[in-house]
């Protein structure tokens, strides 16, 4: 198997690296060490286009956060990916935190972020009546944005492969030879050649550099736990509403999500275990004591549930993107934390140009095609559109998932979708069956006999996120 | 558009009870509308025994006793559409439904029944801390794993909450061959039935855990255990009490929700506490010709009252249909204090001239205890009862010449002394 690139790590920025890669003609490899795409930082975070007001001038945290917001509308159009441009604010509540906001609108300027204004207490409380009436004011950033990230990174892979990117699951990377003009990466699914190497492992990154010999940096994983309240709780807040920032982050958020429901998170706590998105009861105390003093309102029975998710902590004050000192057609675009989402088409776009000028040739494919068609969507159509669908083809017409309206075609459709669901988490995110407030109870089951059946596996094969996860274990007596 | 008397929504015990009742008072054109292939509802994975006690008087298994109402179903000129999934009630009645075989459909009903049932509590809702693998599921999911698809869930299983259906499945579990190490229970009581506790926990040698929770799941992808911990008096895990339980697989039984998705959907006025619909004595909802019954308007503890009230609400239905509803209303609303969670119907309409039953669940546990009802000071029903727990539902009722003699607007108060 010979690349031209390997990009490692189907989060959200390698699969847009990936995607950006198959607009030329290139063999591309995207590999992904776990079951699907988007199964760590990117399916556990925010889910906020940032304006871009918060890192410092001149930094590439700065510029790519900018760049990458004014593109992020467009692609999720290309890419069929909910987005809505919903606008921040961030409250202050008290005269130091008022200065905080000054610091904040100077900084956006600088950083050319748009219309940004800092506003009174009155139309604050016209905007968002549920907020503390504590506030004094806020920074007002209508470019702010949200949007789903793991559709997004989903949708990108789905588009990259459709453009003749290959892509691998369960192909954890395990030692890379750097040869003369090539690399040699060994992986549980055999050997990958590749002329250069985008290393995306995103809180793996350092891991991945240190295959190379190349130990520059270090990612520290910094937890962050959230809050997912029910739908009915979704019109509470109709802006991202930011508290001050800290020195371990933006600051905890409660924000409208793009299906409706409402988020609140994240704390921030460094960890030492890469793999340890447990939740832990005084972080969710935490968010939730968080939450009341912006909205005091917020009632906690509405929770439907909680997760935790790793930010890629760098430990040089800003993203690590560029080529390796240990060998210049290796590519780091390591400690991709906040505003990582918001920059990802900005940073995909930049990296593909690192590549060109370490020396890939970089020839246009006339046949490249960034449109992706979304998937049906049942629940969003009119009525009239609903019966064609179900006269069409009838697996429309079985509703799968009660709380979110999913139907079987629109799970069968995500099982066989170009790096389509394998597992049940892989529906879940592809199609939200299993999402709302009974949470897989009812729905669970029948996801993993269409899996099973789509599959072709018995249903004691398939896993909640693969590997070992399995629901069930034999057949009864 | 599609024309019925009455459709009613749901074909679990709820819904034909409901539907027969209507038939048999005379509504000529009904529909039940089912999500799953067959009609029965939830007893279709409920193998066990000890239903129809009450109404049968002889001990069935859930199957057993849907099947007695499916053959009536069937012999009758009830209309049935399986695998179809309503997902619209409008303001004036008219029932969206889609199936694979008829598409979408609209029927215009002049009475709808709600019999949605009811959904668990997800562990999402209890906001337990730690890792989210493979092998945490409710209790009822489980049970549809071993039951419809016959496949076993764990093996080394611990059950968190005393709920029937849990106990149920700590049972089920171990006569497949897995091990139950505990049932863990948050109250300092069991919210199940005793008999439950006896012939699902007590005869299988399965500790059940009062007053102590799962604070932490363990495992990256599929379950290793829990930690479970004990609980003070305000349910907060007590520092030092923590242990370590291994096991693959956590069900949890921590209550149960009305679905009430579209009731909520057209406006329906609901009770904060039971969250299904506030209801009159025929258990007509807010909306008018719209009545609700079975767990979708309150959780039941045995399906033999879930019938009987589902008869009421065929009744009632039937009455709206063929125009003898009685319009000379005048409601007494009703409450339960000092104890008493919640009380259904929650208004009685004075003039029913019909003896009205009312249903309650009390908050906790107690002993040799008096049922006193009330209503401008003045005692309608006295009962004493040797034990009241959560778990069972209780009634009362209330004749109608007593009821005949109530002042309209003022308030039926159910609570319990000593």
């Amino acid at each position: 198997m010979v690349y031209d690139v390997v990009v490692i790590g189907a989060g959200v920025t390698g699969a847009l690296i990936a995607r950006e890669l198959s607009r030329y003609d290139l063999k591309v490899a995207l590999l992904e060490k776990n079951n699907d795409a988007a199964t760590e930082t990117s399916k556990a975070n925010s889910a906020i286009v940032h304006a871009g007001y918060d890192a410092k001038e001149g930094t590439l945290k700065a510029r790519l956060n900018v760049h990458g917001a004014k593109m992020m509308g467009s692609l999720c159009e290309d890419l069929s990916v909910p987005y809505r441009n919903i606008g921040s604010l961030v409250l202050a509540f008290n005269e130091e935190e008022m200065e905080t906001l000054h610091t904040l609108l100077e900084r956006g300027q600088k950083n050319g972020v748009p219309k940004l204004e800092i506003i009174s207490q009155e139309r604050l409380h016209e905007m968002e009546p549920n907020v503390s009436k504590r506030a004094r004011g806020a920074l007002w950033a209508p470019t702010a944005s949200i949007v789903c990230p793991y559709e997004l990174t989903i949708a990108a892979v789905e588009n990259a492969v459709v453009n003749g990117v290959e892509f691998f699951r369960n192909c954890e990377v395990e030692r890379i030879v750097s040869q003369k003009d090539s690399f040699s990466i060994g992986t549980p699914q055999g050997t990958f050649s590749a002329s250069y190497i985008v290393n995306a492992a995103g809180v793996h990154a350092d891991e991945v550099a240190e295959m190379i010999g190349d130990r520059s940096f270090r990612i520290t994983p910094r937890r962050g736990e959230y809050l997912v309240m029910d739908k009915n709780m979704g019109s509470l807040v109709s802006h991202v509403i930011f508290q001050c920032p800290t020195k371990m982050g933006k600051g905890v958020l409660v924000s409208p999500t793009v299906d409706g429901n409402l988020l609140a998170g994240p704390n921030a706590v460094d960890v030492e275990d890469k793999y340890d998105t447990s939740t832990t009861v005084k972080g969710l105390q935490d968010v939730q004591e968080y939450v009341r003093y912006s909205i005091p309102t917020m009632k906690m029975n509405d929770v439907i549930t909680s997760f935790a998710g790793l930010r890629a902590h760098g430990d040089q004050g800003d993203f690590i993107i560029g080529p390796s000192e240990y060998n210049s057609r290796f590519i780091h675009v390591a400690g991709i934390e906040s505003p990582g989402l918001t920059a990802s088409p900005a940073t995909a776009e930049f990296v593909v140009e690192i590549l060109k000028k370490q020396g890939l040739a970089l020839q246009e494919r006339p046949e490249f095609t960034p449109v992706r068609k979304g998937p049906v969507r049942f629940h969003q159509l009119t009525r009239t559109q609903q019966r064609e669908l179900i006269a069409k083809d009838p697996a429309y017409g079985h509703i799968v998932c009660r709380c979110e309206t999913v139907t079987e075609g629109e799970i069968r459709d995500a099982i066989r979708a170009p790096a389509g669901a394998r597992d049940v988490d892989g529906v879940k995110r592809r199609t939200r069956a299993g999402m709302g407030r009974c949470q897989g109870g009812f729905c669970g089951a029948k996801v993993v006999e269409i899996l099973s059946r789509e599959l072709g596996v018995p249903e004691n094969e398939i896993t909640k996120f693969g590997g070992k996860s399995n629901v069930v274990y034999e057949k009864t007596k | 558009m599609l024309q019925y008397d009455l459709a009613v929504i749901g074909g679990g015990p709820a819904g034909m009870a409901a539907a027969l009742r209507a038939r048999e008072c005379g509504v000529a054109h009904i529909v039940i509308l089912e999500r799953a292939e067959r009609l029965g509802g939830i007893l279709e994975q409920c193998i066990h025994t000890g239903f129809g006690l009450h109404y049968f008087k002889e001990e069935l298994s859930g199957p057993e006793y849907a099947q007695r109402f499916i053959d009536q179903v069937e012999q009758s000129d009830i209309e049935v559409m399986t695998d179809t999934m309503v997902i619209h009630l409008s303001t004036n009645n008219v029932v969206t439904a889609v199936s694979k075989s008829a598409g979408l459909v609209e029927i215009n009903a002049t009475a709808v029944i709600l019999a949605m049932g009811c959904r668990e509590r997800p562990r999402g809702a209890l906001n337990i801390a730690g890792t989210r693998p493979a092998g945490v599921m409710t209790a009822g999911t489980a049970q549809r794993y071993v039951n419809i698809d016959g496949y076993l869930p764990g093996h080394e299983v611990v059950i968190l909450g005393s709920g029937d259906i849990g106990l149920i499945m700590a049972r089920r579990m171990t006569l497949e061959g897995a091990h139950v190490k505990m049932v863990c229970e948050l109250q300092p009581y069991s919210s199940g039935l005793t008999r439950n506790i006896v012939q699902c926990l007590e005869d299988f040698d399965i500790p059940l855990r009062l007053s102590c929770t799962v604070v932490k799941v363990h495992g990256q992808e599929r379950l290793t255990g829990v930690t479970v911990a004990q609980v003070d008096q305000n349910r907060r895990p007590i520092p030092g009490t923590e242990e370590f339980v291994a096991c693959d697989t956590l069900l949890l039984s921590v209550g149960l929700i009305p679905e009430n998705e579209l009731s909520r959907n057209v406006g329906i006025k609901m009770d904060p506490v039971t969250r299904g619909p506030v209801v009159d004595e025929s258990r007509e909802t807010s909306q008018e010709g719209v009545f609700a019954c079975g767990n979708v308007l309150q959780v039941h503890d045995l399906v033999d009252y879930v019938t009987k009230e589902s008869q009421t609400a065929g009744e009632g239905a039937a009455r709206y249909i063929l125009n003898q509803k009685d319009y000379n209303t005048a409601y007494v609303r009703t409450k339960g204090i000092n104890g008493v969670r919640y009380v259904v119907p929650q208004k009685v309409n004075l003039n029913a001239g019909r003896d009205v039953k009312l249903y309650f669940r009390v908050g906790d546990v107690y002993r040799d205890a008096t049922i006193r009802v009330t209503c401008d000071g003045q005692a309608l029903y006295t009962r004493k009862k040797g034990k009241l727990t959560p778990g069972e539902m209780e009634n009362v009722t209330i004749r109608s010449d007593v009821l005949g003699g109530l002042r309209e607007k003022s308030e039926i108060l159910i609570q319990i002394e000593g």
